[in-house]
Formats: structure tokens, sequence, C-alpha cells
């Protein structure tokens, strides 16, 4: 939870409220709260942070970030089911 | 050299551990508040490749190990109850209250639900009317404007049925606490890069001057932690203690206006206790008294909290720097992620977790507390 990831502004639903993008973090999707950032662009790179866009980033470092997450599989503890981590957890197959 | 090559850019990463090397002349201890950067640097060995003179002590920055015990079991009394939904990060799952976990809540049939974002849990309000709503708002300046959007957007569209648990904690109180701790060792700061995203550089200065120490705002992947001890190091071997920031692609000094305009409307200081470590003054949020109609602690009336912390469980001294996990007894015996004595355990951002996860694959469970043989460390400075 403490991860803010690095993403794509896809499109911007100026209409939804509060004000809401859908954001492309390396091929995985997700919306986004975009109030935070009210200028922003589509095709400009946002670090998202539970559900909020909070800063801007230029394109190589987030490019550079996104990589590095995936590689330390922390993008899959970001998006992926976390019951099924605790589970696992809790049956002992596996530390994380 | 084993670990270097897993960085993302091993020449960049050569060339400012060289540059450490080659500065640091004597000792110097170094905090990374961060929960993430702790994460990063036992997960790429920093440690490990730093001179012997640079010592980095890890911070109270993991908001799942520093919720005090006591909000952890009103959070259990609260998923327990049959009205309630209770919606949380995933990462709080398995955090121990005094005798069981929201894990253990939800088989035993309380409603618990993971959301990725406080909003997730705002819709489940809106489309179960007849439940009560109740979302756990932990964390630091970074995850607090999206709590408090939540709760402005939950009082604009008249939404009765939701409601925070609120535990929200700030980094520069901390700080303060640990560099008037009698014990204390810290001479330069690491801070946490995503917190000044949103709050800006502005809290720091006066820190840094008042306590004569360098603070550098770091980001969390490791050549951002590498730059971010070149600079703290440069500025102790000068005998300076300023503000910089190493994080500039994300920070700005002005922090994020609209997401502090926010938390201004929606929260209030407060003083908190914090897991292990006990009450710093001024160190969190609560909501404010125009949104506290949604605060579940005044909602539900959660009375006979009786909290108790494992015995052998040294996490308050962990998350002060004070020691190391390996020097926890009960570290990788009686304490592992799948049996956790503590918080720092459970988290994947704790310090003993990124301890037992890394540092035991390195070195084999038997060798606790070792470093690895400089031999290895060859290549380097
Ligand atoms: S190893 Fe376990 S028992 Fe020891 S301090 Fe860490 S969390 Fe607590």
């Amino acid at each position: 939870m403490c991860l803010a990831v690095p993403g794509k502004v896809v499109s911007i639903d100026h209409r939804a409220d509060p004000m809401t993008g859908l954001i492309d973090f390396g091929g995985v999707r997700k919306q986004a709260c975009l109030e935070y950032l009210p200028d922003v662009r589509v095709g400009e790179y946002v670090i998202v942070h539970v559900g909020f866009a909070l800063q801007r980033l230029d394109e190589e470092s987030a490019r550079a970030s996104l990589e590095l997450f995936e590689q330390l599989g922390l993008l899959e503890e970001e998006f992926g089911d976390a019951w099924e981590q605790a589970a696992r957890q809790e049956n002992g197959s596996e530390a994380r | 050299m084993k670990y270097i090559d897993e960085f993302n850019d091993p020449d960049l990463a050569r060339r400012l551990l060289e540059e450490i090397h080659a500065t640091a002349t004597r000792p110097w201890a170094l905090m990374e508040v961060c929960g993430g950067q702790t994460h990063s640097i036992i997960r790429h060995g920093i440690d490990q490749l730093l001179p012997e003179q640079v010592e980095l002590i890890h911070g109270p920055g993991c908001p799942v190990c520093v919720t005090p015990l006591d909000v952890i079991d009103k959070a259990l009394e609260i998923a327990a109850r049959p009205e309630v939904i209770f919606c949380s990060f995933g990462d709080m799952l398995r955090v121990p209250g005094t005798d069981r976990d929201l894990f253990r809540v939800k088989g035993e049939g309380g409603d618990v639900r993971v959301v990725y974002s406080p909003l997730d849990a705002l819709d489940l309000a809106r489309r179960n009317p007849g439940r009560q709503v109740v979302f756990f708002a932990i964390g630091f300046e970074t995850t607090a404007p999206a709590n408090a959007m939540a709760v402005h957007q939950a009082r604009r569209l008249g939404l009765d049925n939701f409601s925070l648990l609120v535990s929200h904690v700030r980094v520069p109180p901390a700080i303060e606490a640990i560099m008037t701790a009698p014990e204390c060792r810290v001479q330069g700061f690491l801070a946490a890069g995503h917190v000044c995203s949103v709050m800006g550089t502005a809290e720091y200065p006066e820190l840094a001057e008042r306590h004569r120490v360098p603070i550098v705002v770091t980001g969390f992947e490791p050549l951002d932690i590498l730059e971010g001890i070149r600079r703290a190091v440069h500025q102790l071997e000068r005998g300076e203690h300023r503000v910089e920031n190493a994080y500039p692609r994300a920070v700005r000094e002005q922090g994020n206006p609209a997401a502090l305009s926010m938390l201004e409307e929606v929260f209030e200081v407060v003083d908190r206790n914090w897991r292990g470590i006990g009450r710093i003054p001024a160190s969190g949020w609560r909501l404010s008294d125009a949104f506290r109609a949604y605060d579940a602690e005044y909602r539900f009336d959660v009375t006979g909290i009786r909290t108790e912390e494992p015995a052998v469980c040294r996490a308050g001294e962990v998350l002060q720097g004070l020691i190391k996990p390996t020097e926890c007894e009960a570290f990788g015996t009686a304490c592992t992620p799948r049996t956790p004595l503590g918080a720092t355990m459970v988290s994947t951002e704790g310090a003993c977790a990124a301890y037992y996860l890394y540092r035991r694959m390195a070195d084999g469970p038997a060798q606790r507390g070792s470093r690895i043989p400089r031999e290895e460390l060859n290549s380097i400075g």
C-alpha cells in the first residue's frame, strides 16, 4: 500500500465526480482520481497512490520505475489478490 | 558483484558507490524514514555495498507497522459486527491485534473486504445503503489526501452509512521525536519522497537547522537511495545540514496544493500513539469537527478494548533504529512472516520482514546479523 506507481494517463473523464482518468501501469489499466492534478493531460505520466494521481513524472523515469517494479514483483503485490496473499502467508506455503 | 548487477543502471550505481566510498572518512549513521526505502535497501543489499563507516538505520516509516494495537483491536471489533462492511488495504489483513487479525475475522463470518482505493469503499457504501461501510484509514501524508477525498465526497453525496477509522501519522514529528530521544544516533535523514510529493519540503528546513542534521528528500528506487546517501554523506563530511531534494522528478518544493488544501479542510493535527514507540505530539491527523460524524470511533461505541503486546517483540526498538531486526531473540524462530509476533514482521514494508525475506536468503538462516563478507565487495571503492 505504501507503493506509488507511475502510469500513463490514457483518458480523462472530466464529468466524473471526482474527476477520474484511466491510467496504464505497464499493461495493467486502472481508474484513478485526478482531482489533485486538475490540469493533467492525456499522455502525461503521473504517480498514483491508492487510486489517486499525486504528481506528474517525466516519461523516462516513469518507464524506468515501472520496469523495476515489474522485475521486483511489486506490481503483483500492489494489484494482485490480497486474500490470496494473506492465505498463502496463513498456510505457510510461502513467505509472501 | 551479484547485487550491483541487479540494479537497473549498474554503471551509475557503481559510480555513486565509488563516490560514497571516496567521500566517507568518518563513521556516519543515516536513517531512511520510509519503509519502501528500507525494503529496497535490504532487497538490493545497499547497506552491504556501503563503506563500513556509513551505517543505515531503519526508520519508522511503515504505516502498517506503526498503527497502534488499540486501533487494530477497534478495527477487529467493528469488522466483526453483522451490519458492517469493513474495508481495508490488503496489507492490513494479517496485522496481529491482541488475539486475532482481519483475515481471521473474515474467516469467522465478518464482512471484510479489500479495496484498492478508499473511493472503492465509498462506492460500496453507495451500493449498500442498508449496511454500514467502514474504511480503515491508515497511512502517512501520501495516503491521507485519498482518505480525505473519500470522506469529503461522502458528505457531499449525503452518504450517512460511510465512515473512516482514522489512524493517520505524519513524518516530521517522528523525525523530531527520533532526534530528541536520548539514545539517538541518527546524523542524517533520507526523507520519504512520496510524502514530500504531497507535502512539499517546507516542514524540513526548521528541523534540519534546529537539530543540525542534513535531510535529503529521497525516492525509493535503488539509485535514488544511493544518490540520497551520497548527498547526505557529502553534507556531513563538510559539516553542513541543509534540506536537499534528490527526488525532483516527483517532489516540488510546494508539494501538491490541491491535496494540501483538502487535508487542511478534512483533518486536524492531533497527538498519536505509534505502535511500539508511544505517543508523539502532533504526529497525526483525525477528522476535523466538521467531519466528526464520519468518524467510526464516534459512530461505533468501541469499548472494553484491552490490548496486550507480545512480551518478546522488540518492534519498538526496531522502529526507532535502536536495534536491527536480527538482534531480536524471536527473529526467524518464533517470529516469521507466517507467525508474526509484531507488525514489523507482517507488513511487507516492515524492517523485520525485509530482513527475513532478503537477508536470510543471502546469508542463510543461521548467520544472524552477519554481514556479507567484504571480499565480495572487492570491485567497489
Ligand atoms: S522479529 Fe518479530 S518479535 Fe522480533 S521485533 Fe521483529 S516483529 Fe517483533
